[in-house]
């Protein structure tokens, strides 16, 4: 009996450790956020700052111009999310449940894209984006959501074929056209996978890097993460700006987070596991 | 019979060819069309402003007596090596653990999450925040301890085992897949176990582990990607540490990632072709990377018999 009281209290000693080192980074950036440059460079570290200063994050606000930055992540981040519930229950549709000869072998090729690394493409691409004159447009950014990321299709291919064949089969059976039976049938039914795919897309689009940065080299562009990576030249390496303008990038995945978690985490168990 | 089994579904051929049309046009334009053109830059020099010229092989000999080009290899392996490893080994002590019946599951589950959705440049500015040699609260709780205080990535040794840090901290999508990895185990394997008289040790090393090893194997490949493409990191250290000189690199270019230099040499030398041919390279490294663990997956990789497997 107290062998096994013992086991608990070690299983949950283990797990505040390891909650430890996946919370106490978000409770110091929080913290530092807070404090006067009196504060932050106080050893031993002190956790709640005796003079909270919420200027920070009106500073951070007017250090760099970080609203107009969340109002083009906006609309990115919109313009990804509407592309990929568009287009990502198409072509896993036609991948998961419509019949047509070769199917399983083009699939293969959704495979190989999801395993192409954007660093190979990325020179072609940049300089198919400036013969278009799309440098500085969100265009080269949200376009391929337009046409399926290989991710989501996979995804949502994953659900399609969880579906029974019978409910489609007695739609047509009643002659219903083909369009009729994703539309009324098949669509309904992998609602919760549609609402994965939006919630994944937002957070990728919102904390993509590397595209932003090489598309676009207007200030006035920038999305969120690319002004915060670009914050130290205009003001130095100010710790508590930093992690105010930090937690101002972070905040709004975390709420969206917070109200659709199951749906992340559903999301994230059916990726990738059954191939 | 067999001729006709596509006559009767060409209503679902037509809608499937409509559906397609996008995916065919995306496949071109941002997959087909770059990897074509990467490799026709590859043997070209070229700088965006006026056409390729061909130059044949010259930027991949140049590539081979590049000492930037060894040491990112050199760089992302140790990355990849290491960092995977510990990735996959603390996604599947998380879930182990989140899998056991403790109180507040729900809450603890939340928490190993919430990093995963944290921007890769907001995680850099937190960390180096967390790791700075003076002020930092990792070098601080060390001296508590009495335990020297490494410059983290102020150290060409200790730069690289800070960025796999920052990876390690965005484990909680892994994590995740590999719960729902354990659920799927059914308890009376476990039970066999326990009559034979077997502990925990024994329940991972003869269920656990096998049973997810399907898992473990798509993480496995997906890590590799992603940590072959480890870039944020080592653009955040130059834009913040003050030795930066402004090259992507890190101290003595510890944190010269692959993908780091062929940003380096594309974007900031404009040398597209040798760029490119990088690029090349690192598209065949990958293939061959994959051929690799595809072939010896059979050797370890148990997919169960049937079940949810498609």
């Amino acid at each position: 009996m107290s062998k096994k009281k013992l086991k608990r209290v070690g299983i949950y000693a283990i797990l505040l450790l390891v909650a430890a080192f996946f919370f106490i980074p978000i409770v110091w950036m929080i913290s530092t956020s807070l404090k006067g440059s009196d504060e932050v460079f106080l050893s031993p570290p002190r956790w709640i700052p005796k003079n909270i200063l919420w200027s920070n994050y009106t500073a951070a606000f007017e250090a760099i111009p970080y609203l107009k930055y969340l109002l083009n992540t906006l609309q990115t981040t919109g313009l990804a999310v509407i592309g990929n519930i568009i287009s990502a229950p198409m072509i896993g549709y036609a991948f998961g449940k419509l019949r047509w000869p070769g199917r399983d072998k083009v699939f293969l090729l959704v495979i190989a894209t999801m395993m192409l690394p954007f660093s190979v493409t990325m020179i072609p691409l940049y300089s198919m984006s400036a013969k278009f004159g799309w440098i500085n447009t969100y265009i080269p950014l949200v376009l391929p959501d337009f046409l399926g990321k290989s991710y989501f299709i996979f995804l949502m291919r994953q659900f399609y074929m969880n579906l029974p064949d019978e409910l489609l089969e007695a739609a047509r059976i009643d002659g219903a056209g083909e369009f009729w039976v994703y539309k009324k049938i098949a669509l309904p039914l992998v609602k919760p996978a549609i609402v994965t795919v939006a919630l994944f897309s937002a957070v990728w689009s919102w904390t993509d890097f590397m595209g932003p940065l090489i598309y676009l080299n207007r200030a006035e562009k920038w999305t969120i993460s690319l002004g915060l990576s670009q914050f130290t030249n205009t003001y130095g390496v100010d710790w508590s700006l930093l992690m105010a303008a930090a937690v101002i990038a972070i905040v709004p995945m975390v709420i969206l987070f917070f109200c659709l978690q199951r749906y992340f985490i559903e999301g994230s168990m059916n990726s990738g596991i059954k191939g | 019979m067999k001729k006709s089994k596509y006559h009767m579904q060409r209503p679902q051929i037509r809608l499937a060819i409509l559906f397609l049309i996008p995916w065919i046009t995306g496949l071109i334009l941002f997959s087909l069309y770059p990897i074509v053109s990467t490799i026709y830059y590859s043997f070209t020099e070229y700088n965006l402003m006026k056409p390729p010229v061909f130059t044949g092989l010259k930027n991949y000999r140049n590539i081979f007596q590049d000492k930037n080009f060894y040491q990112s290899v050199y760089n992302s392996l140790y990355f990849v090596v290491v960092g995977v490893t510990l990735e996959l080994a603390l996604s599947i002590f998380s879930a182990i653990l989140l899998n056991a019946k403790v109180k507040g599951r729900g809450i603890f589950r939340t928490l190993f999450y919430l990093p995963s959705i944290v921007s890769p440049v907001a995680n850099a500015i937190i960390w180096m925040w967390m790791l700075n040699p003076q002020y930092g609260l990792v070098n601080s709780f060390l001296k508590t301890l009495g335990i020297p205080q490494p410059l983290w990535l102020s150290s060409a040794q200790w730069s690289k085992p800070a960025a796999i840090l920052m990876a390690l901290w965005a484990v909680g999508n892994t994590i995740i897949v590999y719960l729902a990895g354990i659920g799927d185990i059914p308890t009376e394997y476990y039970e066999a176990i326990e009559l034979d008289g077997g502990g925990p040790i024994a329940k991972f090393r003869y269920i656990t582990w096998p049973m997810l090893s399907n898992v473990t194997f798509f993480q496995l490949i997906n890590g590799i990607i992603v940590g072959f493409a480890t870039f944020t990191q080592s653009y955040m250290v130059a834009a913040i540490e003050p030795k930066g000189n402004g090259m992507l690199g890190g101290v003595k270019n510890s944190l010269l990632f692959y993908a780091v230099n062929i940003y380096n040499e594309g974007f900031r030398y404009l040398k597209f072709g040798y760029a490119s041919a990088l690029a090349v390279i690192m598209l065949l490294g990958m293939i061959l990377i994959t051929v690799i663990l595809f072939a010896t997956s059979k050797k370890w990789v148990y997919y169960g018999g049937g079940g949810r497997d498609e």
